[in-house]
């Protein structure tokens, strides 16, 4: 018996990602066997950090990323916080997590509408039954919804806009509150643009008021939805991922990590943190946190560093490594993140149910983002109503001269991670491990591949395709921020 | 009418992505409406386009035949020339080929070259530090002329690389930018000594700050969160930095001062390496080091020596708080 003939297709530049990517793919016959991904873009964040004053890392720490940037100023504010010992007094908190939150909600917008969706309107889906919707509605940078969700997004973005000053890149969060404070009239105006940003969702993502969504607990519902639910994008997708069966595209590890996502005043958090593997949910010990340099362009490729004693040094000449992404592990294992993960952790029934069907998939990973897209709007309202004008935002804090803290929070995309280590009163290391890093990480000590390695493996690939659309599906249901990847 | 739309490209390399993320605040029109009505042509952006790998490598290669003729390539991050010159810390996906090497080709095809943020236009904060990435700009390194292009560099159209600096841009300093591009209403004296259009950088971000009051009284803040001037102690460069963004404002009602914390200069060359914490101001003698714009260090001292001596009451209790604790006095109008 002869083994079937492989061959080698490079696909890049990926688009519709944040940043630059590039996928090596090794196709046996009509699928993949193999996928190596390869973040080609190195800039050295974690070095321009060293040696600056500690506080500078709220400047420099957002501008690893214009998509991720609140998320990597509140892991910045948090491993700062933590070196100082500082406590965000309840309305810090509060506005965190509303400039946090959306960020996140219109990164999920961004991606549904502006990069997910778009390959659906591709030409080869011709003929389908969905087709003609699906372009009217999604054709990059013209359908109808690309239009109105970017209108949508603007809007929203208001709201960062009163909180933050501008986004991206504020300065408002700062280890010990938010410098801006909320008045009666402020609190009244941000909860128009939050109304207004609900009844977008409602009138062209959902088409049905955000409870519905918010009800959504079995699988047989969602299966109602796609059947006989109101009209609406939400139900387009079900439709498209129904007929094209991507609830069987690009199962990964099976292995979830969440940081856990909008810390409430009185403690825990909004989505709680944990790790979910193998149908249970364990905690999360960031202590167990390690990267691998097996297979990045790195220095120290033999062993596994934890991240306070990490380091980044790349090597240009390096012919073993094949990205510049370091392999992050968890106990030694890959994990994935994101909604589906920050869903799956906090124990919703309805991720819960399909993650116990079909495991991840391209369409368990985009059900988990629009569910949650409801979730944290309906949840930004009420943080607004539970500000009090007449208290404290911020706390003034000094940071000594040595100190090591962790900052663990959600960016859209998933688990970020600062490790910073401060040393004579300047920041001696400072690493960070993004959610894409986690995501599309070259294999690791073990040769195990990273999620979306894995994932891509048996994907199909249709004749004379150059950038196969099911591995396109597949990348982008991820949301990956490559840019965040390195940094 | 021109006889074909306005076209662009965008590329990225070294920077966060974040100018094409502002772009996308654009509003009244929104970034598709407006492109549309003003007859300019998005060829291929990263972000919004459906074309991916083969397909937009396709694009490129027919710009340099000369087959698809390019009015403008907007550059987005820093360029990369490490490690060891290779430019390989960015090699462009699917093409093997450093980023560098394809911008140098594709400005030499392009009518105009526009810088898209600071890490584009001066290297940014891709820059700093060691600058392990030896980023620059495309035509500039920190203040220096000579980047990724030639100093001398001038495109088809005659310009030199048109530095829209900020970190980010706000999305009209870029859509008014192509808008003046396309209608040929762009000339070399409509830039800066920093090659930014000066329909944003002759104004100082000082213009319009919400904290004047504070300002013309030397009332400080002193905390984050505090309503004071930001200059004195907080870090604000707000009286030396070219952009109008606290009349322009972002995001709706936003800007950096009025977020409550300060302007670092983002439209600055060299703006990543300050010379000291971002938000502290250094001083000499007790006097900020950096002073406003144009105005000679003697008047300041004075000025602000007897400011601080005149400082109402209101003003001084104000700048040190987080809300207004003592509203201004209400005077009966006088009428005739």
């Amino acid at each position: 018996m002869s083994e079937e003939p492989k061959r080698r297709l490079v696909v890049g530049p990926f688009n519709r990602v944040e940043g630059d990517l590039e996928v090596r793919l090794e196709i046996s016959g009509t699928s993949v066997s193999a996928a190596y991904v390869n973040s080609p873009l190195f800039r050295g964040f974690e070095r321009i950090l060293e040696g600056r004053d500690p506080m500078d890392a709220l400047v420099v720490a957002p501008r690893i990323c214009g998509i991720c940037s609140v998320s990597q100023s509140h892991a910045a504010a948090l491993a700062l916080g933590g070196a100082m010992g500082v406590e965000v007094p309840r309305n810090g908190l509060l506005a965190t997590n509303l400039m946090t939150a959306t960020e996140n909600v219109a990164d999920h917008l961004t991606h549904f509408h502006l990069f997910f969706m778009p390959d659906f309107a591709r030409p080869a889906y011709e003929g389908r039954p969905w087709f003609d919707r699906a372009a009217a509605r999604f054709k990059a940078a013209q359908g109808s919804a690309v239009r109105a969700a970017t209108a949508a997004r603007a809007e929203l973005f208001h709201v960062l806009g009163i909180l933050g000053g501008k986004w991206p890149h504020t300065l408002t969060l700062q280890p010990g509150g938010v410098t801006r404070a909320v008045d009666a009239r402020d609190r009244v105006r941000l909860l128009a643009t939050i109304r207004s940003f609900r009844r977008f969702l409602e009138d062209s993502l959902f088409g049905a008021p955000l409870d519905r969504v918010l009800a959504l607990a079995a699988a047989e519902d969602l299966e109602r939805w796609r059947v006989s639910g109101p009209a609406g994008d939400f139900r387009l997708f079900l439709e498209i991922a129904a007929d094209l069966d991507l609830a069987h595209l690009g199962r990964a590890h099976g292995r979830f990590l969440s940081h856990g996502a909008y810390a409430g005043p009185d403690g825990g958090h909004l989505y709680r943190r944990g790790v979910f593997a193998d149908g249970r949910e364990v905690l999360f010990d960031p202590d167990q946190v390690t990267e691998h340099h097996r297979f990045s362009r790195m220095a120290g490729q033999d062993r596994p560093h934890p991240p306070f004693a990490g380091s980044t040094v790349p090597d240009g000449l390096d012919e073993t490594g094949y990205s510049w992404c370091k392999a992050p592990r968890l106990a030694g294992l890959p994990y994935e993140t994101g909604a589906i993960a920050r869903q799956l952790v906090d124990g919703h029934p309805l991720i819960r149910a399909l993650v116990a069907q079909d495991g991840g998939s391209v369409r368990s990973r985009v059900v988990a983002r629009l569910l949650e897209l409801a979730r944290t709007t309906d949840a930004m309202e009420a943080w607004l109503r539970a500000i009090d004008p007449a208290a404290p935002w911020c706390v003034a804090a000094e940071m000594p001269d040595t100190a090591q803290a962790v900052g663990l929070t959600e960016a859209a995309r998933g688990a970020l991670g600062h490790w910073l280590r401060v040393e004579r009163g300047r920041i001696a290391g400072y690493q960070i491990i993004a959610p894409t890093t986690w995501n599309f990480s070259p294999r690791d000590l073990d040769g195990v591949p990273g999620p979306l390695e894995q994932a891509l493996v048996g994907a199909p690939v249709q004749e004379g395709e150059r950038t196969p659309l099911s591995v396109q599906h597949i990348v982008r249901s991820f949301d990956p921020c490559m840019v965040c990847t390195v940094h | 009418m021109r006889e074909r739309p306005f076209s662009v490209l965008w590329l990225q390399s070294g920077g966060c992505g974040g100018c094409t993320m502002s772009l996308l605040c654009a509003e009244s029109p929104d970034l598709m409406t407006l492109l549309e009505t003003a007859g300019i042509r998005l060829l291929w952006h990263p972000s919004l386009s459906e074309e991916t790998g083969a397909e937009a490598v396709g694009l490129f290669e027919r710009i340099l035949a000369g087959e698809e003729p390019l009015d403008v390539l907007c550059v987005e991050g820093s360029l990369l020339r490490g490690p060891n010159g290779t430019g390989r810390f960015h090699v462009l996906a699917g093409t093997g080929r450093p980023t560098i090497d394809w911008v140098r080709d594709l400005a030499a095809a392009a009518g105009t070259v526009v810088a898209v943020g600071t890490c584009a236009a001066y290297g940014g904060i891709t820059a700093g530090g060691e600058n392990i990435a030896d980023a620059c700009g495309l035509q500039y390194e920190g203040t220096r002329r000579g980047g990724a292009l030639d100093g001398a560099f001038r495109a088809r159209g005659g310009l030199p690389v048109v530095n829209v600096a900020g970190c980010p841009t706000h999305p009209n300093w870029v859509t008014e930018t192509l808008m003046l591009l396309a209608e040929n209403a762009l000339a070399a004296e409509d830039l800066d000594v920093y090659q930014r259009p000066r329909f944003y950088a002759d104004h100082l971000v000082h213009h319009g700050c919400p904290r004047n009051e504070y300002y013309e009284y030397k009332a400080s803040a002193e905390k984050p969160s505090d309503l004071g001037c930001l200059m004195e102690h907080m870090g604000c460069l707000g009286t030396q930095a070219h952009a109008d963004c606290n009349t322009r404002l972002w995001n709706g009602e936003g800007s950096c001062t009025r977020g409550g914390y300060a302007c670092i200069n983002c439209t600055a060359p060299d703006f990543e390496e300050p010379g000291h914490a971002f938000q502290q101001t250094p001083k000499f003698a007790g006097i900020p080091i950096g002073l406003p714009t144009d105005m000679p260090k003697a008047w300041f001292v004075a000025l602000a020596s007897l400011a601080k001596a005149a400082t109402p009451e209101r003003v001084r209790r104000n700048a040190a708080a987080d809300r207004i604790v003592v509203a201004p006095t209400v005077r009966p109008t006088r009428k005739g």
